[in-house]
């Protein structure tokens, strides 16, 4: 296996971006991640996105990302239809065949343009679930009940979750919501999707993320403190929600076994979850104690551009390697309801 | 700056997505037409519910299907204060629950027509009410109601669209999807589409590069950097490539077949532009032709202030100048 580690991540969230379109948000961030990088463009070996057509409303909508890249003369080019967390480990592929040594990676999409809820309603199966149009949250909620009656935990404790998020927020200049109501304040707001309320909900996002990884001593030529890829790994379970036992996660456990969670202190650990009940889940499901400093960026809570939000969470606890606050961190990134797809990555430094 | 433009979109499919159900779910759905729920077994004994093709833990085939129900007990809900009148089942507020009907090892979601949302608690008994137009689909079931003690389950009433022919098993399935967004042009191609409304095609170039792209999404191509100098680029070029279309009704703004479509490199660009080519026959089409913009009377910010193209009656370009388009 070669080593490959982050060496660069830069993202974009704002509520609504009314003046840009896809592309436009695109730009900047790639600037900034490929000059955070160092590697020249043209010298970057490998470039893959992920983006939702469904959150544009037009087939091949991704295509048009890559008039962002630069794609001339020819590129190789990938993309997913999915966080691009999982176009990062389709990029960390191709670095292990040894055909590349470096990758753009990048994620973007406007929530604002549509409804994400009834969007999302569309990765669910056509024949059983599509026909009712159940939306995420209202799946969300359903997870989140099988959880608190299950988990003994209550409201109070989403509201924490929530709470925290908003203020870790304050210190990310990309949060779309943050501020200092206390789970108490936030208990006083009516229920939307009960159990959940709209502060145990992400707020909609318009934004792309980008990162650049790189292999052994590309990393080390470009980057002081590369933040390693240790361990990388994601899983799927049933899409049947009522085959599933929601109130655990046994996706983000297996992955996180997997890709070596467990195997040394975690400092840092950035969960993509995007609903508040998600994130003790996942903390459970990973075996995080109370002294790991999880979403000190806010998480998803904070910001949620969709199919970029899980690539971010790799690239806000690379960047804490990276400077020098965290040795070892845990990314996480999903995708499918109610958690049913996940991903878990494991990063260290020297 | 201009404030961009924003345009409402519609997706929807004409008449819904037509799809194939396969052995097993059209079983399933045949049964809910017939007023019954049936699961099947998979390799473990559980009896699986709603069915798949497939056991969702091993992928092995699946067994017998076996009669589940009527009756079912509420895994987990949530309330749903506003219906979303038109594509949920119900248009006053309800439940969204995990059922799991007797004789299941699995939950179906469903909706559940509760009244209010004090009626709702996990462990709840329900019942299904079945609709009486019945088509072969989730939907044939209107709602689950709550059940008191010792209350039964109601049987499915007779159906109500049966035609006289004799119905197979349900091969078939049709979705409605419909989306709706506002959908925002950005800088570059506000600029372009104000640019329509006077009658003129603004291109843009990046600081970088001289070549100038017409209709461009903001950037160079080539390179990724934004074509932020706006470059004004001729109504008139070459058809490099085009196609002859015979099929009708493509669009509201197709004219009648057969009539061209075409790729044209525009005077001072360095990127293809579509257009209709009308003017002349189809069979005296061919590359190389000249051609200028014929503009509507009545100029907008959009595509469409350009009616279509014509000949200019210009010689043919050289293929050496257009060749690189190809």
């Amino acid at each position: 296996m070669r080593d490959v580690a982050v060496v660069s991540y830069a993202a974009s969230a704002v509520a609504k971006d009314t003046n840009r379109n896809e592309v436009e948000i695109i730009v900047p961030v790639l600037r900034e991640a490929i000059e955070g990088a160092g590697i020249p463009r043209k010298e970057i070996g490998f470039v893959c996105s992920g983006s939702l057509d469904y959150l544009f409303g037009g087939p091949f909508a991704f295509v048009a990302g890559v008039d962002a890249v630069g794609a001339w003369p020819p590129i190789r080019e990938s993309h997913v239809e999915m966080d691009a967390a999982w176009a990062l480990y389709e990029a960390w592929i191709a670095i292990q065949t040894g055909e590349v040594d470096s990758a753009l990676v990048y994620g973007f999409s406007k929530g604002s343009l549509g409804d994400v809820s009834e969007v999302m309603t569309l990765q669910t199966d056509p024949y059983y679930t599509v026909p009712l149009w159940p939306t995420m949250p209202d799946m969300a909620a359903l997870q989140a009940r099988a959880y608190l009656e299950e988990s003994g935990r209550d409201e109070r404790d989403l509201a924490e979750v929530a709470a925290r998020a908003q203020r870790n927020g304050k210190s990310n200049p990309h949060a779309v919501r943050a501020g200092d109501a206390s789970a108490d304040d936030l208990l006083k707001q009516p229920v939307t999707y009960d159990p959940l309320r709209d502060s145990d909900m992400f707020p909609v996002s318009d934004g792309a993320t980008a990162v650049v990884i790189a292999a052994d001593d590309v990393a080390r030529r470009w980057c002081k403190r590369p933040a390693w890829i240790r361990g990388i790994e994601h899983r799927i379970e049933a899409h049947g929600l009522g085959v599933r036992d929601l109130a655990s996660s046994e996706s983000t456990r297996s992955s996180g076994a997997a890709a070596g969670v467990g195997s040394g202190s975690v400092d840092v650990a950035e969960l993509h979850a995007q609903f508040s009940h998600e994130e003790l889940i996942l903390r459970d499901a990973l075996g995080l104690g109370d002294d790991v400093d999880v979403n000190p960026s806010g998480g998803a809570l904070a910001a949620n551009v969709i199919m970029a939000a899980g690539l971010s969470r790799i690239g806000e606890v690379a960047s804490r390697i990276s400077a020098g606050s965290a040795n070892r961190g845990v990314a996480h990134a999903t995708s499918g309801p109610c958690l049913q797809q996940n991903l878990v990555c494991v990063l260290e430094g020297e | 700056m201009t404030e961009t433009f924003v345009s409402h979109h519609v997706l929807e499919y004409p008449g819904g997505y037509t799809r194939s159900v396969g052995p097993v779910v059209g079983r399933f759905l045949t049964s809910l037409r017939d007023g019954k729920i049936e699961g099947v077994k998979i390799s473990d004994g559980r009896v699986l519910v709603p069915p798949t093709e497939y056991d969702p833990v091993t992928s092995d085939p699946v067994g017998d299907f076996v009669e589940v129900g009527p009756l079912g007990t509420v895994e987990t809900w949530t309330w749903v204060e506003k219906p979303r009148v038109g594509k949920q089942l119900l248009d006053k507020p309800f439940a969204f629950a995990l059922i799991r009907p007797d004789g299941a090892d699995t939950a179906w979601l469903h909706v559940v027509d509760a009244g209010s949302k004090d009626m709702m608690s996990t462990g709840m008994r329900v019942a299904p009410r079945w609709s009486a137009e019945r088509v072969g689909s989730v939907r044939d079931i209107a709602a689950w109601v709550p059940l008191s003690d010792g209350e039964e389950a109601q049987t499915a009433p007779p159906r109500t669209n049966v035609s006289d022919e004799e119905e197979g098993p349900v091969t078939g399935m049709i979705s409605p999807i419909r989306l709706e967004y506002d959908v925002t042009a950005g800088e570059a191609l506000t600029r372009f589409l104000v640019g329509m409304s006077q009658g003129k095609i603004a291109g843009g170039r990046a600081p970088s590069s001289d070549e100038v792209y017409a209709a461009s999404r903001g950037t160079d191509p080539k390179t990724g950097d934004p074509t932020s100098i706006e470059v004004d680029v001729a109504d008139r070029g070459t058809v490099t490539t085009y196609c002859v279309v015979n099929i009708p009704g493509l669009s509201d703004l197709a004219p009648p077949v057969p009539y061209v479509s075409a790729q044209i490199v525009l005077d001072g660009a360095n990127n293809m532009f579509f257009g209709l080519i009308r003017g002349l026959e189809v069979d005296e089409m061919r590359m190389g032709l000249r051609v200028k913009a014929v503009w509507a009377e009545e100029l907008k910010p959009d595509y469409r202030s350009i009616l279509h193209w014509e000949p200019s009656g210009e010689p043919d370009a050289e293929y050496d100048t257009y060749k690189e388009y190809l």
